[in-house]
């Protein structure tokens, strides 16, 4: 085989196995965007007391049909809230009184937002922010909570029985 | 009384080959300055270690990842858990299947056409020829080949799981309907370049490095036979293979272990 070609093919191999590597750094480690889908979109926030599991490139769902993705989320230095922004794809139009809430899909899955569309006449346009929100649902606090009210159910029960029982002894 | 023999007998054999090896390597490592000097003749062997196998890495690693997509939704749709397909992909290829498969595969291409080929040479008397020439076998012969093996390796292996990951996303996303930003998120969110890409990396340099050594010791010490190659051939897929695996367990137990 001819030198050149040879070195061609090398260069190529190595060229590939680098791509390979910055593939996986970058791609599959999370260096950069993906999954953000074709079109134009605009990009509108929302704020969270509290945003559970939700990733960036989670899914936005209005009726459950994909309407867009998260961009980014950071925490509001000033109100403590996790800030979200939505890239929502152009062709969908949503009014200014959308209500977002984090959704989980299944029982142990994946969140997503989900957008309720409201009755304003004005739509939601680029950089506005979604001032109707609920937050993710935490199984842990519900569960907590669920223990509290059953411990206090429990006390309550054990401490109206006591006096039916005290005048038998 | 004889079964008792053979054990000894073959444990021996194990610790005088494992000794020779070592020996070999070091003998590599001294003489390595030729890689450099001659770089063209590593770059020669990268060719037909690395570019030869591009194909058979690339075709293996897309169905593997096609088999890990449709048994990891299948199995994973049970639990209503299939949103962590893309990490559980991504984590088995990285830090296991990746590495160990591709060198597996590297063993029995290139590593069996490696020690075919020093066989050969033995056997038509090349290298002691070279030695009546004052040509170094060694530098000359073995050293190129060894450090293109280590070269290639990392390089194969991550093509590997590209290839891997893009069966699983063909099969999870575009087959079975899975979301695609899901997909691509938890993997993200999940898989750390110094914990999982890179670990992976040191791995299938190390398996290289075990695969090539082994490849070109059976070459430069089988028998000057067709018998004698064939079986050395054998034993290079056999060795390394087995060795990938030992080195597998001691390299997860050290980096993967929390």
């Amino acid at each position: 085989m001819k030198k050149s070609v040879l070195e061609f093919w090398v260069g190529l191999f190595v060229l590939l196995g680098i791509f390979a590597i910055g593939f996986l750094a970058f791609r599959v480690a999370g260096g950069v965007s993906v999954g953000g889908g074709s079109g134009k979109t605009y990009t509108v926030y929302a704020d969270f007391t509290d945003i559970g599991g939700l990733k960036t490139n989670a899914p936005v769902k209005a009726a459950g049909v994909l309407v867009g993705r998260v961009g980014s989320i950071s925490l509001d230095p000033q109100t403590y809230q996790a800030k979200v922004s939505l890239n929502l794809n152009s062709q969908y139009q949503f009014s200014s009184d959308v209500s977002a809430q984090i959704l989980t899909s299944g029982l142990l899955g994946e969140q997503y937002i989900g957008l309720m569309q409201g009755g304003d006449m004005e739509n939601l346009e680029a950089g506005d922010t979604i001032t109707l929100t609920a937050s993710a649902l935490v199984l842990e606090n519900l569960i907590g909570k669920f223990m509290t009210n059953f411990t206090e159910q429990n006390a309550n029960g054990s401490s109206t029985e006591e006096p039916v029982q005290a005048p038998s002894e | 009384m004889n079964f008792i023999q053979t054990i000894g007998y073959n444990t021996l054999q194990f610790i005088r080959a494992l000794g020779s090896v070592c020996l070999f390597f070091i003998q590599i490592l001294s003489k390595s300055g030729t890689a450099l000097i001659r770089f063209k003749l590593s770059v020669r062997q990268v060719y037909f270690a690395g570019v030869l196998s591009v194909l058979i890495i690339a075709v293996s690693g897309l169905f593997v990842g096609m088999v890990l997509g449709l048994q990891g939704y299948t199995q994973l749709s049970k639990f209503k858990s299939a949103d962590i397909l893309g990490y559980m992909v991504a984590a088995s290829l990285l830090r296991e299947l990746g590495p160990v498969l591709a060198a597996i595969l590297f063993a029995s291409s290139a590593g069996g056409a490696m020690t075919s080929e020093i066989g050969l040479m033995k056997t038509t008397e090349q290298l002691e020829a070279m030695n009546v020439m004052a040509v170094n076998p060694v530098a000359r012969v073995v050293v190129p080949r060894f450090w293109a093996g280590v070269f290639s390796m990392p390089l194969l292996a991550s093509i590997f799981n590209v290839a891997g990951i893009y069966g699983a996303y063909l099969i999870g996303v575009q087959y079975l309907g899975l979301d695609s930003g899901i997909f691509w998120s938890q993997m993200q969110s999940n898989i750390s370049f110094g914990y999982d890409v890179l670990n992976g990396l040191i791995k299938s340099t190390v398996f290289g490095l075990a695969v090539t050594l082994i490849a070109v010791h059976q070459g430069f010490h089988s028998v000057p036979t067709s018998e004698g190659i064939l079986r050395a051939s054998t034993r290079t897929v056999v060795s390394s293979a087995l060795t990938v695996l030992a080195i597998d367990f001691i390299l997860t137990a050290l980096m993967f272990t929390e």
